[in-house]
């Protein structure tokens, strides 16, 4: 993202909404800094209590895929149906594996 | 020259698949010009509406008559600041800046909802504006949960979360005056009066007359009509103004056999000329965050200042 604007920069805003779970992507927020952008993510992001952990990460920081490659690049995982436990047969009367 | 023109038509044809087969479409993702265009406008409207909403209610928290609806004004007002921030931040992954978006609200190139733009005489109306006007709206925003592009349905999905305490806080004024005395009970009544219509009014021009409205359902941008969703507005509202002793202001009201409501007609000059820039507060709304927007630009300067100091 650019930052051509007056408003700071752009941060993408991270939650964690309980304890122990993965942080999750809930949107963005403007800030000029990382204080800023942390009270912001706050005051935006979690009025009612959604969060017990908060990342802020500078927009311009995010790696991402290309469209353009997204299939190329996720298809290694796609023909290693070996890799998920249905893909084994089990005797008869195994239980709880 | 014509490799690019087929590429361009089998784009076209995949997106067009995607959006079929109800897939979300993420920022970086292909997309025709006009479905951004649609996406930037409308999003953006929508964002200058929560934000332009503040001031009508803002109107009356200094005298909010007791501390609870003090309080609960307060934060639905801040409420509606975060919903803005929520549909800006979607808004800028089309690759247009926050500057710019405000840029077109001052230029009078980007609207905003034009119920923002009656005023709030008094207290009932504040009842009025969150059972009526967030009711409109909600109707609207729980539709646009499905709409086709990612970030706007995530926006939708935080906001209608937070909504429905708008629409109940609302309604609870106008519950709690119609308890009330007399005088109340023509408070309440009063501000039924003036802003059943334009609430109505919210859903837009009618499908015939809505220029816009193919691209948007073409490209699941909106997944109902406005008339249809009009008609869901009118037909769950009118049974509440009913329990709480109000009347709704349409004398052609009528409950079929079936147990809908038929109703009157919309009056449309009004609705163009409010849309136009004539209603009786849009010079004033606009003025007003032009003015502050202003008056801040010295705070933005110091913290790009601050901001340029620890990066360097």
């Amino acid at each position: 993202m650019s930052n051509q604007d007056t408003q700071g920069q752009l941060w993408e805003v991270f939650i964690q909404s309980k304890a122990g779970q993965s942080y999750k992507h809930a949107g963005a927020v403007h800030g000029y800094d990382k204080e800023m952008a942390l009270n912001n993510a706050r005051d935006t992001y979690t009025r009612r209590g959604e969060g017990t952990g908060l990342w802020v990460v500078p927009s311009a920081e995010i790696v991402a895929v290309t469209v353009e490659e997204d299939a190329s690049f996720f298809e290694p995982a796609t023909d290693k149906i070996y890799r998920h436990p249905t893909f084994y047969n089990l005797p008869e009367g195994v239980k709880n594996m | 020259m014509e490799l690019t023109q087929v590429t361009e038509e089998t784009l076209l044809k995949e997106f067009q698949a995607k959006i079929d087969a109800d897939a979300k479409i993420e920022p970086n993702d292909w997309m025709p010009e006009d479905y951004r265009t649609h996406l930037i406008r409308q999003i953006s409207q929508h964002a200058h509406s929560e934000v332009i909403g503040m001031q009508p209610e803002g109107n009356w928290i200094t005298r909010a008559p007791s501390l609870r609806s003090k309080k609960i004004l307060l934060a639905k007002i801040q409420d509606e600041g975060g919903h803005g921030l929520y549909l800006y931040s979607a808004a800028e992954t089309l690759g247009v800046s926050r500057d710019q978006f405000i840029q077109w609200l001052h230029e009078g190139k980007a609207k905003y909802s034009s119920i923002f733009n009656y005023p709030t005489l008094n207290w009932a109306d504040i009842g009025a504006i969150g059972w009526l006007v967030d009711g409109a709206a909600i109707t609207n925003q729980v539709s646009l949960q499905r709409t086709s592009y990612g970030p706007y349905s995530r926006a939708m999905v935080r906001i209608c979360k937070e909504e429905s305490f708008h629409q109940r806080q609302g309604y609870e004024i106008m519950w709690k005056m119609m308890e009330g005395t007399k005088e109340q009970r023509a408070m309440a009544q009063d501000a039924m009066n003036r802003w059943w219509w334009p609430a109505l009014m919210m859903f837009g021009p009618k499908d015939g007359d809505s220029p816009r409205s193919g691209t948007a359902m073409k490209y699941k941008i909106k997944r109902e009509t406005n008339d249809q969703l009009r008609e869901k507005f009118i037909q769950k509202t009118i049974p509440q103004a009913h329990l709480i002793g109000l009347t709704v202001p349409d004398s052609e009201i009528k409950l079929l056999e079936d147990g809908t409501y038929s109703h009157g007609e919309i009056d449309w000059n009004e609705f163009w000329t409010v849309v136009n820039g004539d209603g009786p507060c849009n010079k004033q709304r606009l003025a007003h965050h032009v003015k502050y927007h202003e008056e801040g630009a010295w705070v933005r300067e110091c913290a790009q200042a601050f901001e340029d100091y620890l990066t360097k």
